[in-house]
């Protein structure tokens, strides 16, 4: 299998947000960045595929500007044969998409992968695009993925359920937990990874459908009413009031 | 300035997020001053689609062919861009379900409109598009943003508008869509149902446990008060990695993202993974031995003290309350 595996770069899930004060980026201060949670799903089961057979290939792609090569670093130490970045500023998803197909174009990929979501826009809206400009079937939110017979076979979450679909290859698909597990990078693996490529492209002219205007922290929360443990029922009778049970 | 609804259907019947998709999409189109009309694919009854008239929609507009009863992203996303292109839609609008979420994104290339998922508020038109504000980074933070299309396709999140009646004339009108094999590329096998409760991202109330409940075991606890209100059932993300209750439970940063009505916190201390999935609630309740846990500092209402003591305090007084009422 040869997968391209699209990673974001994204503040780790513990990071309390914090904007610039002109509101106009995220104040990266003592952040630190991890490969999106999702799309580690993605990448381990790619490499997985690697192992199993003794085959293929897995190719990582992030779009971003230099202060992505770390992220990427640690996705060749977990696994990856080749890294590419795509030198823009990934202004929005669109944007994004239009790199990853431009890349994609003609080399041959099976599988390329996404998380369900990026943690930092949640938009869960660039595997989909990519899908569109490749006209590639696309499986969203997989928790399964198997292959015989040159055909995917696939388990996509819903509400409750999941479905249990089949797919041509190749194929686009967004990831969701239960697809692999996630791996910490070894020693070995690190020490590979400093000498795996890396290369920088420059990124196609996409003129952005969206901007951010401006970013902000939610207003704050009023203060929290107690209510004394020993009269718990008070709780009910509050709630009761206010029509929400 | 015509708005498009995408109206999806769970095998020819319509549910609660529809609708609220739909009063949001009205609230746009009147501020437009366009109608709005609204999309099917598949197997429907006349009389489910007339109840879209109830929140607005003027005219619906159907795909009937048989292959579009089991979900495709591309042929769904063929059939909403044609009615859109049709009907010359400034805003086409699908909640942000797992289907809408899947097909949105092609709609949005199929006509060159901007894409601005999981809004949850109304946007405003500009000369050049609209602006307005989403959550970003899981709910920590608020986006203003502005978008340089004619169009745009928006998915607003599930259970942050509620229902908004808004009678209109209704009428169905047949699409004719030109779909291929390829189209279908993607073949359903079967539906594996996992849970056969209240769905959580569209229940009103949810009341989720953590690692003070000290075991599954202990799980009835918190049941017996969700049967008591109707509510669905969550968990935190310990709970679900200890095998105590299943991942399609998990609601948090790496799980699910709720917006529910009331969100009731038992046994879970809110770590800000947890917070980012249920920031979005209108109304938090936390139960919590431990007096500095983070989540009291989120919630509208605390209580400080032993879950198996509270808790079932807590479920006798609602089925008072309930019996008085019935």
């Amino acid at each position: 299998m040869k997968s391209l595996v699209c990673i974001s770069h994204v503040p780790d899930t513990t990071t309390n947000i914090k904007y610039t004060p002109d509101g106009k980026s995220l104040d990266t201060t003592g952040v630190t960045f991890v490969i999106g949670p999702y799309d580690e799903y993605g990448l381990v089961r790619a490499i997985e595929f690697k192992e199993q057979t003794g085959q293929g290939h897995v190719t990582v792609l992030c779009v971003g500007g230099a202060e992505v090569e770390p992220t990427l670093r640690k996705a060749l130490a977990i696994g990856a044969d080749a890294a590419v970045r795509i030198d823009g500023d990934a202004v929005d998803a669109n944007f994004v998409a239009k790199q990853v197909a431009e890349y994609a174009q003609g080399k041959d990929f099976d599988f390329i992968f996404f998380g369900k979501e990026s943690i930092a826009t949640n938009g869960s809206a660039v595997p989909g695009m990519v899908a569109e400009y490749l006209e590639l079937p696309f499986i969203s939110q997989a928790t399964s993925l198997e292959v015989k017979d040159g055909v995917a076979s696939l388990h996509r979450e819903l509400a409750g359920a999941y479905e249990v679909l089949e797919s041509p290859i190749p194929c686009v698909i967004s990831c969701q937990k239960g697809l692999a597990e996630w791996r910490i990078p070894n020693m070995r693996g690190i020490m590979m990874a400093k000498r795996k490529p890396l290369s920088a492209v420059p990124a196609a002219e996409v003129s952005a459908a969206v901007t951010t205007e401006k970013l902000e922290l939610p207003p704050p929360k009023g203060d929290c009413q107690y209510i004394d443990a020993d009269n718990a029922a008070h709780l009910v009778s509050i709630l009761n009031d206010k029509g929400l049970i | 300035m015509s708005v498009l609804l995408f109206a999806e259907h769970w095998n020819g019947s319509f549910k609660k997020s529809v609708f609220e998709a739909a009063s949001f999409a009205k609230t746009l189109a009147d501020k437009l001053g366009g109608p709005l009309h609204a999309v099917v694919a598949g197997d429907i009854a006349d009389e489910e689609l007339q109840k879209l008239g109830q929140y607005g929609v003027g005219t619906t507009h159907k795909a009937g062919d048989a292959r579009l009863n089991t979900f495709s992203d591309q042929a769904f996303a063929k059939v909403i861009s044609t009615a859109a292109s049709a009907i010359g839609a400034k805003a086409v609008v699908l909640a942000n379900t797992y289907n809408g979420k899947a097909a949105g994104p092609r709609v949005a290339v199929r006509l060159d409109a901007a894409f601005v998922p999981g809004v949850n508020n109304i946007p405003e038109a500009t000369s050049e598009g609209f602006t307005g504000q989403r959550p970003t980074n899981s709910g920590k933070g608020v986006e203003t943003y502005r978008t340089h299309r004619a169009a745009a396709v928006f998915t607003p999140k599930v259970n942050s508008f509620g229902l908004n009646e808004a009678p209109v004339d209704h009428s169905v009108a047949s699409l004719a869509v030109e779909l291929s094999d390829a189209d279908f590329a993607v073949k359903f096998l079967e539906k594996v149902v996992t849970s056969s409760k209240v769905s959580i991202t569209e229940a009103d109330i949810v009341i989720s446990g953590g690692r003070g409940f000290k075991g599954p075991e202990n799980w009835n606890i918190l049941e017996d008060m969700a049967g008591s209100v109707g509510a669905g059932t969550a968990c935190s993300k310990p709970v679900s990695d200890m095998d105590w209750r299943p991942h399609h439970e998990h609601v948090g940063q790496t799980g699910i993202q709720i917006a529910p009505n009331l969100y009731i916190a038992i046994g879970i201390s809110g770590a800000i993974q947890h917070l980012a999935g249920v920031n979005s609630s209108k109304n938090i309740v936390v139960i919590n031995k431990d007096p500095e846990a983070p989540f009291f500092k989120i919630a509208d209402y605390g209580i400080v003290g032993d879950l198996f003591d509270v808790v079932p305090k807590i479920t006798a007084a609602i089925k008072e309350v309930k019996a008085a009422t019935a």
